[in-house]
């Protein structure tokens, strides 16, 4: 049986025939079988009129393709099926609740995307010259500000691409103020129940991960913290709320004891939404967080991305925000794109993070979100998360395992999979069993410090009745695995459109892309 | 609810953060606006930018400005794409999953390489993962970067490289690609990084690159900017390139100011376990039916940690299927009538400019965008005055080079199929006018 390093199956299991009524297509009502656009297209179709003159004279000197290329092409109606019936096959925060801890599956309004559209913003070049775009530098200083302000910080790097970039952007900022001060360490502290871009971004920039050990219920306590703080240490990279979902109470202390040894505190920003508007992360003594704009203000998920990752950053390490940044001389804003000008005006900056200026279309989503929640909402809507997200946990924790016990959490509650025991039933299982009730799992085998872990972020997009039915689901899920009815689990999902899939097969040959099948010759049929 | 939770008020939920530091008074920010206050709000920002398709538009450099079907942004506002998440749950998450696997086909194709990921942030970002990633396979640290990549990813691969600890060996800004990379290329080098049609337009040989890079144990990084190129000029993968990374907004993408945008990364099959980003895989179900899953995760950072590839965990999802849903739309037969549309509008308004007194065309070869020399004019205060008189006429290189020499008087300009004749017209008039005045 395949396990995959986190302990957790990847093989389906043995399941029990499920009765079938087959049809002639292997469709099933709506569901419809779709094939891979090579298997349906041509290379001579296009969906696409093009015009092509012929009065002109290539000059592509030696350059010109010889090898074709060979995408098949969809006329425009067989690609709005094509795609029309894959998106039936994906679950999704407008189908229903997405309850996937540390992931924030908040309902994206419809507002934001039609400010995206506007011409004004979307249809504007990067370079074109800064007076015919000063509607887009001036957006961008807004949410700048408003970033500034929910922070409580210094300056902001707005144009780290997703969460990961912005972590990689704040602790170069830190390696840069540490070279500045003439020095070089060599160590960065992460708390074990930290997300993985954490320690992949310290060791990305050459430094030696030291884990911090988790305290009994769940939160980093400040004397590990000092056991391990030396001269070498650069940082300390922190979640807060952390990802078990709770507050990091002593946070300060940490914080402090961090600054006397010299180092910095990065916090990871990704759970900024439950404490918007309740603490500034400034007075927290953070030194540099990022924001995931697609999580803490609603931009959409997009299948995996794409992200933001503003970076807002203390009086100290402001000098060396990247380029590009929006400066203020008094009103005046001016956009400063490159170190040479920079330096014209006495910052430092490391350097450049993209191309261009970052996620505009993520700034301007983000931007429309916070407007439209004004500070009273940004405030009731980190509210309205943590209290859908400890009815949740008071709703449940009679039948399910809370590892760090009955208290109160922030926007996620975590439980561990100890209500399984006997039952016959994985973390997995359960989650599996899940999609059967028409709901995407929770995030799993996430914080790695707690056993078969199930985060569970409702957000406070959740109606208490949409949060009863699903507090409903869970518990007749939580009875029937306890009565000893495994084969709802065990071989679930049998409703959606595939059952589970093998991982393991799938990494041990790994099948990146689609090749033409050889035709078949007459020895093969022989 | 607070009842059953047992607390008495929702404050009670915070007792956790420290007092001191608690909020007490409202943040210093706007309440809340109504839909129609903000949409006011937003089109007054938006109405002081000039929008492409209003002016004769020649800005490239990076990003282009093409024609997209109605059907990409349509399909891809779809609640099913646009509210879903990475595929964790690949049996309810096929339709992500499918076109992952159909974009890393695509790309695969058109650079003619072994396998794609699921895409990276952008361009720019692609290639500095790709130079840490040639690290890895070489074991070597050293970089050379041609003067013909575009100035802002060498200026990401330069910050990369000097805060993971690595060396790197850039050269200035090299319009025609003729300034000897060979030379510099030693048992030293990890990576050589090249981007063609290059950041000035000029078309360049890789083959003799790759053959020196492949002679002193290091990889052949091919980059570009212009994915649309890839329909008309051989692919990097026929040219002995190890890794392939590229932007890929022209093709489904709107200007959007610079981002979001979609990184192609493409690579060789003996290379694939040292790729960064996400992958997509084929795989069966438990009734033997095929299916996608994310795959060969053990190199990724929520597995492996400090051991990873990457720190890289979201991707260009609904860029990337924009991009997909447009190719799969174009075809073949459309990819390849674009691509020709595109040089044929350079073609032509190359011939118009290159008459004009005080402008030298220096490309030989070139696709869909070529560089200008105004002899001795400062080509930032042409393109304004141009923009003045409502033409857009492309990148001025110093402003986002100010560092090289010598490029004080250059101008990149682009042309795709958006361009008319009028259009075209008006540029000539406008340069040679301005020229004239300056």
């Amino acid at each position: 049986m395949g396990m995959n390093s986190q302990g957790r199956l990847s093989t389906p299991a043995e399941t029990a025939a499920v009765a079938e009524h087959k049809t002639f297509t292997g469709n099933k009502a709506l569901q419809i079988e779709e094939p891979l656009i090579f298997e349906i297209g041509r290379n001579e179709v296009t969906g696409v009129d093009i015009d092509v003159p012929l009065d002109f004279k290539p000059r592509l000197g030696s350059h010109r393709r010889k090898q074709p290329i060979d995408p098949p092409g969809l006329s425009e109606p067989e690609a709005m099926r094509h795609y029309v019936r894959l998106s039936q096959k994906n679950c999704a925060i407008d189908m229903g609740l997405y309850p996937l801890g540390s992931c924030t599956m908040k309902h994206n309004p419809r507002l934001n995307e039609k400010m995206a559209r506007l011409p004004g913003f979307a249809d504007v070049h990067p370079l074109q010259p800064l007076f015919t775009v000063s509607g887009a530098v001036e957006l961008i200083a807004e949410l700048g500000k408003w970033l500034l302000v929910t922070t409580g910080m210094a300056s902001v790097a707005m144009s780290p691409k997703a969460g990961a970039h912005g972590e990689l952007c704040g602790m170069m900022s830190i390696k840069v103020a540490l070279t500045a001060r003439g020095e070089t360490r060599t160590k960065v502290l992460v708390p074990e129940s930290a997300h993985g871009t954490n320690p992949a971004t310290a060791a990305l920039l050459g430094y030696k991960v030291v884990t911090i050990p988790a305290r009994e219920d769940g939160t980093v306590d400040p004397a590990s913290v000092r056991e391990l703080l030396d001269d070498q240490v650069a940082a300390i990279m922190l979640t807060n709320p952390n990802t078990c979902g709770l507050f990091e109470r002593d946070i300060k202390e940490i914080a402090d004891a961090v600054h006397e040894a010299g180092a910095y505190f990065y916090c990871d920003g990704a759970n900024f939404n439950a404490i918007v508007g309740k603490v500034k992360p400034g007075e927290l003594g953070v030194d540099a967080m990022h924001i995931n704009l697609h999580k803490t203000f609603s931009t959409p998920h997009g299948g995996g991305g794409p992200g933001a990752g503003p970076v807002v950053l203390s009086e100290k390490l402001a000098p060396f925000a990247p380029v590009p940044y929006v400066r203020f001389e008094g009103d005046t804003a001016e956009f400063v794109e490159t170190r040479a000008k920079a330096k014209e005006h006495g910052d430092t900056p490391f350097g450049r993070m993209t191309a261009f200026h970052g996620q505009m279309g993520m700034f301007i989503r983000a931007l429309s979100f916070m407007l439209s929640h004004g500070c009273d909402g940004l405030k009731q809507a980190s509210e309205d998360a943590v209290l859908n997200a400890n009815y949740i946990r008071a709703s449940l924790q009679d039948l399910m395992s809370l590892p760090f016990g009955k208290r109160p959490n922030m926007h996620e509650v975590l439980f561990d999979d100890s209500f399984l025991k006997d039952t016959g039933v994985t973390t997995l299982d359960f989650a599996k069993a899940m999609i059967d009730e028409g709901y995407h799992p929770m995030t799993m085998y996430f914080p790695l410090v707690i056993h078969g872990a199930l985060l569970i972020e409702p957000t406070e997009s959740e109606s208490l009745a949409s949060l009863d039915l699903f507090v409903a689901t869970l518990r007749d899920l939580v009875m029937s695995a306890k009565r000893g009815e495994t084969e709802r689990f065990t071989g679930a999902p049998y409703h959606s459109p595939r059952r589970r899939l093998d991982e393991t097969a799938a990494a041990r040959k790994p099948i990146l892309k689609w090749v033409r099948p050889e035709p078949a010759t007459a020895e093969a049929t022989e | 609810m607070l009842a059953c939770i047992g607390v008495k008020s929702i404050d009670d939920l915070f007792a956790d953060i420290p007092e001191v530091a608690r909020l007490t008074a409202p943040m210093d920010l706007p309440r809340r606006k109504s839909e129609l206050e903000v949409e006011r709000h937003l089109s007054r920002l938006a109405a002081k930018n000039v929008p492409a398709s209003d002016v004769p538009f020649f800005v490239g450099g990076g990003a282009y400005k093409h024609h997209v079907p109605a059907t990409v942004d349509h399909l891809i506002q779809r609640s099913e794409f646009l509210t879903s998440y990475t595929p964790y749950q690949p049996e309810i998450t096929q339709g992500t999953l499918q076109a992952l696997f159909e974009f890393q086909t695509q790309i695969a194709d058109l650079t003619a390489m072994d396998v794609a990921n699921a895409s990276m942030y952008d361009g720019s970002t692609a290639a500095a993962e790709a130079v840490l990633m040639a690290h890895r396979v070489t074991r070597r640290n050293k970089a050379v970067i041609s003067g013909g990549v575009h100035p802002h990813y060498r200026a990401v691969i330069r910050t990369t490289s000097e805060l993971a600890d690595d060396t790197f060996d850039i050269l200035p800004a090299d319009p025609m690609g003729t300034k000897d990379i060979l030379s510099r290329i030693n048992k030293e080098t990890s990576c050589v990084v090249v981007q063609s049609p290059s950041f000035f337009g000029q078309l360049i040989d890789l083959q003799l690159i790759a053959d020196k890079a492949h002679e002193c144990g290091a990889l052949l990084i091919a980059v570009f900017t212009e994915v649309v190129s890839l329909g008309l000029i051989e692919p990097p993968g026929t040219q002995g390139a190890d890794i392939v990374v590229g932007e890929g907004q022209s093709i489904g993408n709107p200007l959007t100011f610079g981002g979001p945008y979609v990184g192609l990364f493409a690579t060789r099959q003996k290379y694939v376990r040292q790729m960064p980003g996400r992958l997509c895989g084929e795989t069966v179900d438990a009734d033997g039916k095929r299916g996608f899953v994310v795959t060969l995760s053990t190199r990724e950072q929520h597995i492996r940690r400090e051991k990873a590839t990457s720190n890289i965990c979201t991707n260009a999802g609904l860029c990337q299927l924009a991009f997909t849903i447009h190719m799969t739309l174009l075809g073949k037969t459309g990819f390849e009538k674009l691509a020709l549309a595109n040089h044929a509008a350079a073609v032509k308004l190359a011939e118009m400019l290159e008459g004009i007194d005080g402008v030298e065309l220096l490309n030989d070869a070139f696709f869909n965008e070529f560089t200008l020399r105004l002899k001795g004019k400062d080509s930032e205060a042409v393109v304004n005055t141009l923009a003045e008189k409502g033409i857009m006429a492309g990148v001025p290189v110093k402003r986002i080079d100010p560092i090289s020499e010598g490029v004080g008087d250059l101008l990149v300009v682009a042309a795709t199929e958006i361009n008319t004749d009028e259009d075209r017209a008006a540029f000539a008039a406008a340069l040679k006018e301005v020229l004239a005045w300056a």
